[in-house]
């Protein structure tokens, strides 16, 4: 299925969770947040979330700033 | 001890440091610890999939450093709201230094939408920091909504001229109930000293650093200037005096008057 993220399309697994995804992109699940479909998750939903075709996921992480 | 006190919690130094164009993180820790500032500032960006970059945090030891998150980028007060509940749900305790920037060209904060997200994020829980313009009635406002501090502007972000809004700075101080941050456009050492002989609790440093030719020896320039300035201002400055008033006694041995 395909999902977008950050506004690009991905395609992933049927039934990939969000902590899947993370793994699946190399990402530290502890130094990012994540909006499943404008909502901000909780750490623990990560888990429990499981994808659907045309999901918006955005991931942000720190960097540099005053 | 003279600690600067934010929000109950208690720091050795009044230097605030930004992490915004270094030229490397490894560059960026060093001047952190060179300038002996406690409290660091970072931005929240979408993650580039594709082509990861060092993390930044990999560079910040958390234990040391208390990690203000901030909302650059917002434009209006629902930005700057999304950004500071991602900042949380990324794991950062919930302090945020709320900028809200509708103007690309000199950055000057948004004193309204500033006002709506900070009232908002007070009622949410969290520790609000809000940039503003050197705006003696809005400091008020801000504070009667129960932000933390005050970061009024000595000139716009990244410019480095110093402390032009001296005169409002003076005001807000005088009618604080929180602590004053002067934060962005302090290009020198001397600004810095500058605003903390005025009676500022705090400043913020980014740009004037990360552009230095040497952002470490910049660094400990300002913890100095920091230091210097409170030290100054605990001292008690002696008054202007618009004519000479002579160090020695001018009457002497020289002339019989």
């Amino acid at each position: 299925m395909q999902i977008i993220i950050n506004s690009k399309p991905v395609t992933v697994a049927t039934n990939c969770t969000i902590s899947e995804l993370i793994a699946h992109l190399n990402l530290n699940i502890k130094r990012i947040a994540i909006e499943y479909n404008r909502e901000i998750l909780a750490p623990e939903q990560f888990y429990t979330t499981i994808m659907n075709d045309n999901d918006c996921i955005e991931i942000v992480n720190f960097v540099g700033g005053g | 001890m003279d600690e600067l006190i934010i929000a109950g919690r208690s720091f050795r130094s009044r230097l605030m440091v930004g992490t915004g164009k270094f030229a490397s993180n490894a560059q960026m820790a060093a001047t952190i610890a060179a300038s002996g500032g406690e409290i660091v500032t970072v931005a929240l960006r979408r993650v580039n999939v594709g082509d990861q970059q060092d993390d930044l945090l990999n560079h910040i030891d958390r234990n040391k450093y208390l990690l203000l998150p901030n909302t650059s980028g917002a434009r209006n007060a629902e930005e700057a709201i999304r950004l500071a509940r991602l900042a949380r749900a990324a794991g950062c305790e919930p302090w945020i230094k709320l900028e809200v920037t509708p103007d690309p060209y000199y950055l000057l904060p948004d004193p309204i939408e500033t006002l709506k997200a900070a009232e908002i994020l007070v009622k949410e829980g969290f520790i609000v920091l809000p940039y503003i313009n050197a705006d003696p009635v809005l400091a008020k406002h801000l504070q009667e909504v129960g932000v933390a501090t005050v970061m009024p502007l000595g000139a716009p972000i990244g410019s480095n001229k110093g402390l032009k809004t001296r005169d409002s700075i003076a005001i807000i101080i005088e009618q604080a109930i929180v602590p004053v941050v002067v934060d962005a456009g302090l290009g020198a050492p001397s600004h810095a000293a500058e605003a903390m002989e005025l009676g500022a609790d705090a400043v913020m440093i980014n740009t004037a650093m990360a552009v230095a030719g040497n952002p470490v020896m910049m660094a400990a320039a300002f913890g100095k200037a920091v230091e210097a300035g409170r030290q100054a201002y605990l001292a008690g400055l002696g008054k202007e005096q618009k004519q000479a008033v002579a160090s020695s006694p001018l009457t002497g041995f020289l002339r019989d008057e």
